[in-house]
């Protein structure tokens, strides 16, 4: 009983405000006659028209791979890079200043130049997304690879762990917090990525989609798919803290018993 | 003795330690940590190492174990030069919180070392069921360390240690962030597990209780730079436990003994010379 009534407070808690605001809109657009922010039920009316059809396959799909793609060449990319330069000392203080100069360029400034070199297709938009959302993931893992406790690492020596064993069970998983930090940033980045490569030179995808409806005064259909991706964001995000939270279960243990809670 | 490679329990070497020396060099400055250290610790022996605090101790421990390589000297297992850590020599290191894997059960931890000796499944499962029993934790297994006492913690790293088989164990400060009382059981845990495996302890302690209670010989070392003031046989029956052997008149003798000689070290550096009267010393007189 103690913890339904306990669940059901956190979802009240978690619920109240999206609640109210959708409640707010709801009713203040109910009677709009303004042709750019119609009421909020026709948007939803359209939200399944538009989405729930082919677009969902010409549309939704090409976009979200095209994310999934980036953000995991992003992941890889920066682990790898970011272990490898952790772990060398000579290697950091060489590529540093290259790496700061490249970290400082805004990604969509690239766009133009990628789409002359990589045309106007995926490729482009993924090398946009790896581009950007690389940064996050590379930094903080190298941070996190150089931070290995140094008794843990003597440890490890004096047990034989070594090459790929002390990779896997000592650098990654001592470096895991810092990681997942960085790809928890890496995934906001990513999705505001996708949708800017696909304002400009684009057959498909979300962005495509709504930059289309706006010029051609689609209006609903153009916030609805503004809708969509603040959905598609929410379940990303969502999906990411589920596995946060599995994989980091030991960490946030430790920093539990480490304050002297249970 | 006669045999120039016994030990002065009588004991065969297993570990010879010759002349070993650190110094750091850094930024400018340099620190001669340990000076001139010689002893050999027979196969089967409990040797405990006491020293003032900053006396080079664990600088001293890491070089046996292969994790730090000398400036000069050498560290001999078993008729082989340390070059690395062997594969037979396990540590126990002071910070049980920071020796642990987090992010690994306790079984998991005490595992790992055996699947770098690529040993079957079973054998692992086998070694990490007796090696939790035999420190008391055979119901702790699927726990993680940092849900577990220090003391506790410490009890899985001596299980990791025991679960490799080791012909010598390490001890580097072990119990020195334990309170009193679980440090008294700890003590007894290492004297049985000694008795019961036949493994070779070095243990190094700044306790000199410690030192005596635990030990068949202490080795006592002066301050930074490092050499060896005392080599003491502790001539205490086999069977000790913390109450009659601790208010024996002999524990008294021989505490009252190391803690003269620490007092000693205490004002005394590796270069200058023994005192007069200071027994056995085999301290090196090496002029600075």
């Amino acid at each position: 009983m103690q913890t339904v009534l306990r669940w059901g407070r956190s979802l009240f808690v978690a619920l109240a405000l999206p609640v109210v605001l959708v409640t707010l809109w709801w009713v203040l657009s109910a009677g709009s006659t303004n042709y750019y922010s119609p009421p909020l039920q026709t948007i939803l009316t359209t939200f399944g028209e538009v989405w729930f059809g082919p677009r969902l396959v010409d549309d939704v799909l090409p976009s979200v791979t095209r994310l999934v793609i980036g953000y995991a060449g992003a992941v890889v990319l920066g682990v790898g890079l970011g272990i490898l330069l952790g772990a060398n000392r000579t290697l950091r203080r060489l590529t540093e200043p290259v790496l700061e100069f490249f970290r400082a360029i805004p990604p969509p400034a690239l766009i133009p130049i990628l789409f002359l070199f990589a045309g106007i297709g995926d490729t482009a938009k993924i090398i946009v997304i790896v581009f950007g959302a690389i940064w996050p993931v590379l930094l903080n893992t190298v941070e996190g690879v150089r931070a290995v406790d140094e008794v843990l690492s003597d440890t490890s020596r004096s047990y034989g762990v070594s090459g790929w064993a002390r990779m896997r069970h000592l650098v990654l998983p001592s470096a895991s917090p810092q990681i997942i930090a960085g790809m928890r940033q890496a995934l906001s980045i990513s999705i505001i990525l996708m949708v800017i490569s696909e304002l400009f030179g684009s057959f498909n995808g979300l962005g495509f989609a709504i930059i289309q409806f706006q010029r051609s005064f689609a209006i609903p259909e153009m916030w609805s798919g503004i809708l969509l991706l603040g959905i598609l964001g929410f379940v990303m995000s969502l999906l990411f803290a589920l596995f946060e939270r599995r994989s980091l279960r030991w960490y946030h243990g430790l920093r539990r018993s480490q304050r002297g809670e249970k | 003795m006669s045999d120039p490679t016994a030990t002065p329990t009588g004991r065969t070497a297993l570990l010879d330690v010759a002349k070993v020396q650190k110094t750091y060099t850094g930024q400018g400055r340099t620190v001669e940590a340990v000076r001139d250290l010689t002893f050999s610790v027979g196969n089967g022996e409990l040797v405990c190492i006491v020293g003032p605090s900053g006396a080079g101790k664990t600088t001293l421990l890491k070089v046996i174990a292969g994790l730090l390589e000398p400036t000069s000297g050498t560290v001999t297992l078993d008729g082989t030069q340390v070059t690395g850590p062997p594969p037979s020599m396990a540590v126990v290191f002071q910070e049980y919180g920071r020796s642990l894997f987090p992010w690994m059960t306790v079984e998991q931890n005490v595992e790992l070392p055996l699947k770098q000796k690529k040993m079957a499944k079973e054998r692992r499962a086998e070694l990490v069921r007796d090696a939790l029993e035999a420190v008391g934790l055979a119901e702790a297994h699927s726990a993680y360390p940092w849900q577990l006492s220090g003391g506790m913690q410490q009890r899985v790293a001596i299980a990791r240690a025991v679960a490799y088989q080791p012909q010598v164990l390490l001890m580097d400060e072990p119990f020195a962030a334990v309170d009193a009382q679980t440090r008294a059981d700890l003590e007894d845990l290492i004297r049985s597990l000694w008795h019961k495996l036949g493994v070779t302890i070095l243990f190094v302690t700044h306790d000199i209780d410690e030192s005596v209670y635990l030990g068949e010989r202490v080795l006592v070392l002066s301050s930074s730079p490092t050499v060896i003031m005392e080599d003491l046989t502790i001539d205490l029956p086999d069977e000790r436990n913390q109450l009659d052997t601790r208010s024996s008149p002999r524990f008294a003798e021989l505490r009252h003994h190391v803690y003269e000689q620490i007092q000693l070290a205490k004002h005394r550096r590796g270069g200058e010379p023994a005192p007069a009267g200071a027994t056995g010393a085999s301290a090196a007189t090496t002029p600075a």
